[in-house]
């Protein structure tokens, strides 16, 4: 049962394509998928040197082990102020043993106030975890975690697919706390959405179903990038992100979601600094 | 090849040979006890563990009831190795042939033992008309694990898609008893079905109660507490519970599964409306109820990451 995955979202020119091995085998050589991250830091960072940093600039929150592989909390938190003349850039997610390992790009510019990001991932095997910042000058930090979590991608989504596919494209959106006037305000995005990985195999026809998933997401604020991520079905099903942005008057917080179907979902929000989000 | 190695490989030839016949001639498996809880109705009580190599996937309640014309066996056991034990404790109470094997739902413990009856002349495996998709999307999940907890154990275990299903209610004729089957809106999963015995008076509610065993939420918390409610109208004699011995008893073991569900929804819509995050309401939620079900600690947070999933969408 070997599967050759190709990410076929905005990550493909960096897709690396993985063998699973045989279901039960132990991975007694490759525990943590160290033979993976060698093929993703080639096609990826080729040359460049990664500062393994622990957690001086880039923070890795990441239960041990996983209570639900499908439904794996993380917050990546970066340490560096988002300054126009020096600035996180881009943070890398990295799950090596998972069958598409660069499961999320983000973007970050001065107008994101801070460079930090919470989702939920799907973990397929125990496998190392990696949080990769990229700063506006070309430096890379990397913080690394192991999690042991198992079945996460090829677990199918939704408890409920018939009410799941029924709410695709719903959008909460929303700002947390107080918003004050030049501080960054924490911002939490959730799209409904199965997040298809197309792993699951249709029992009559042996064939995979289709994946279906969100594979990117642009939020802007007053007009103006801060956050955008580019994603696949490593995210779980109805993905949710919190990110910062950083208001500098009253303003329009907007979302742009595309699917791999092209299917397009937006939701916004107006927010006036000194009062609270709605 | 050294000497050794010979050895080794024969040793393993031999093993292997004894796995094929074990799992192919069933006739060699012992039976497993069953205990006749109303008369042509006999229950194999599961252990509250874990599934390893030593208990085969017996991990939840599975069994049979006997008609005049034949019989219907109600879930499987976690393996075909544990399908095939049963299938001889049905050969050890009656000759008829086994002419239903009822699923009540998808979960491995309850439907990995179908393989050891596909060879049942004219048998129909029955289940829930969600049964057989649900199946089809964890399939892999679900034999991928069951790999890794008993290993070569798990030989001949494979997936049976229910042949005869059930969207709402159907009757199934055994030769002079009938069992009422009723498949249930979304609640421990998607596709839960119940069979009433209605000439015992005995429910079989599969995973719809648990007994001492934590209950795993794997379709809707929500949906879970109204099918409860429901399940109460039906006044039973008595509940072949799906974990645990509910028997004559199951009202009050409705009562405590009710009281889990209900702390799990209360605190995580409360930590919801506290601007709690996923990981904070998962570490907060429900420690009241640590000590009064066996395994708590394998499965409660992740039921309250399955709550938090559900109830962040409420409203
Ligand atoms: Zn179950």
């Amino acid at each position: 049962m070997n599967h050759l995955i190709f990410s076929r979202s905005g990550l493909a020119s960096i897709a690396v394509a993985i063998a699973l091995a045989v279901p039960g085998a132990p991975h007694a050589q490759d525990q943590a998928g160290a033979g993976n991250w060698d093929m993703i830091r080639q096609s990826m960072f080729a040359g460049r040197t990664i500062e393994e940093d622990g957690a001086k600039l880039v923070e890795l929150e990441t239960p041990v082990r996983a209570e639900d592989a499908a439904v794996v909390p993380i917050a990546i938190r970066t340490r560096m102020p988002q300054d126009p003349a020096q600035y996180v850039k881009k943070v890398y997610l990295v799950i090596d043993r998972n069958p598409s390992p660069v499961g999320a790009i983000f973007t970050f510019t001065p107008e994101s106030g801070r460079a930090d990001i919470e989702t939920r991932v799907r973990i397929e095997e125990y496998t190392n975890v990696r949080a990769i910042a990229e700063t506006s000058d070309g430096r890379l930090f990397m913080t690394t975690n192991y999690v042991k979590a198992s079945g996460g991608c090829s677990a199918p989504a939704g408890k409920d697919l018939a009410e799941s596919m029924a709410r695709m494209g719903r959008m909460k959106f929303r700002v947390e706390g107080e918003v004050k006037q030049g501080e960054p305000a924490l911002a939490q995005l959730m799209i409904s959405h199965p997040n298809l990985s197309g792993m699951a195999m249709d029992q009559m026809t042996r064939l995979f179903t289709p994946a279906h998933f969100v594979r990117k997401i642009e939020v802007t604020y007053g007009g103006k990038p801060v956050m955008s991520a580019e994603v696949d079905f490593t995210i779980s099903e109805n993905p949710n992100v919190r990110f910062y942005f950083l208001p500098r008057g009253p303003g329009e917080l907007k979302a742009e979601v595309v699917d791999s179907n092209q299917l397009k979902f937006e939701s916004s929000i107006q927010v006036k600094p000194g009062t609270a989000g709605s | 090849m050294t000497r050794e190695s010979e050895f080794r490989f024969a040793w393993r030839l031999a093993a292997a040979i004894f796995i094929a016949v074990a799992v192919e001639a069933p006739a060699v498996a012992a039976p497993l006890t069953v205990r006749e809880v109303a008369p042509g109705v006999f229950v194999h009580f599961g252990a509250h563990e874990e599934t390893t190599r030593d208990n085969l996937g017996s991990i939840a309640n599975i069994g049979f009831v006997v008609g005049e014309k034949c019989v219907a066996v109600v879930d499987t056991g976690g393996s075909a190795a544990l399908g095939a034990q049963l299938r001889e404790s049905v050969r050890a109470v009656t000759r008829l042939p086994v002419c239903f094997v009822i699923n009540t739902h998808m979960h491995p413990d309850h439907v990995f033992g179908n393989a050891a009856f596909s060879d049942e002349p004219g048998v129909a495996f029955v289940g829930h008309a969600k049964l057989g998709a649900a199946l089809a999307a964890r399939e892999r999940g679900y034999l991928d694990r069951l790999h890794q907890e008993i290993g070569d154990a798990a030989a001949g275990t494979r997936v049976i898609a229910p042949t005869l299903t059930v969207a709402s209610t159907r009757d199934l004729d055994l030769g002079g008893r009938v069992l009422n089957l009723r498949a249930w809106p979304t609640a421990h999963t998607d596709n839960d079905l119940t069979v009433l015995d209605a000439q015992t008076g005995t429910l079989w509610s599969g995973d719809l109660l648990f007994v001492e065993r934590i209950p795993s939420i794997d379709g809707s918390l929500i949906g879970w507490l109204k099918v409860l409610g429901e399940l109460r109208q039906l006044e039973p004699k008595r509940v072949v519970s799906g974990h645990g011995d509910a028997g004559a008893g199951w009202r009050a073991a409705i009562d405590r599964l009710e009281e889990y569900l209900a702390v799990v929804r209360n605190e995580t819509r409360s930590a919801i409306k506290a601007r709690r995050t996923m990981q904070a309401a998962v570490a907060e939620v429900g420690a009241t109820q640590r000590g009064k079900w066996l395994l708590f600690d394998d499965y409660h947070k992740r039921n309250v990451t399955a709550a938090y999933a559900e109830l962040e969408w409420e409203d």
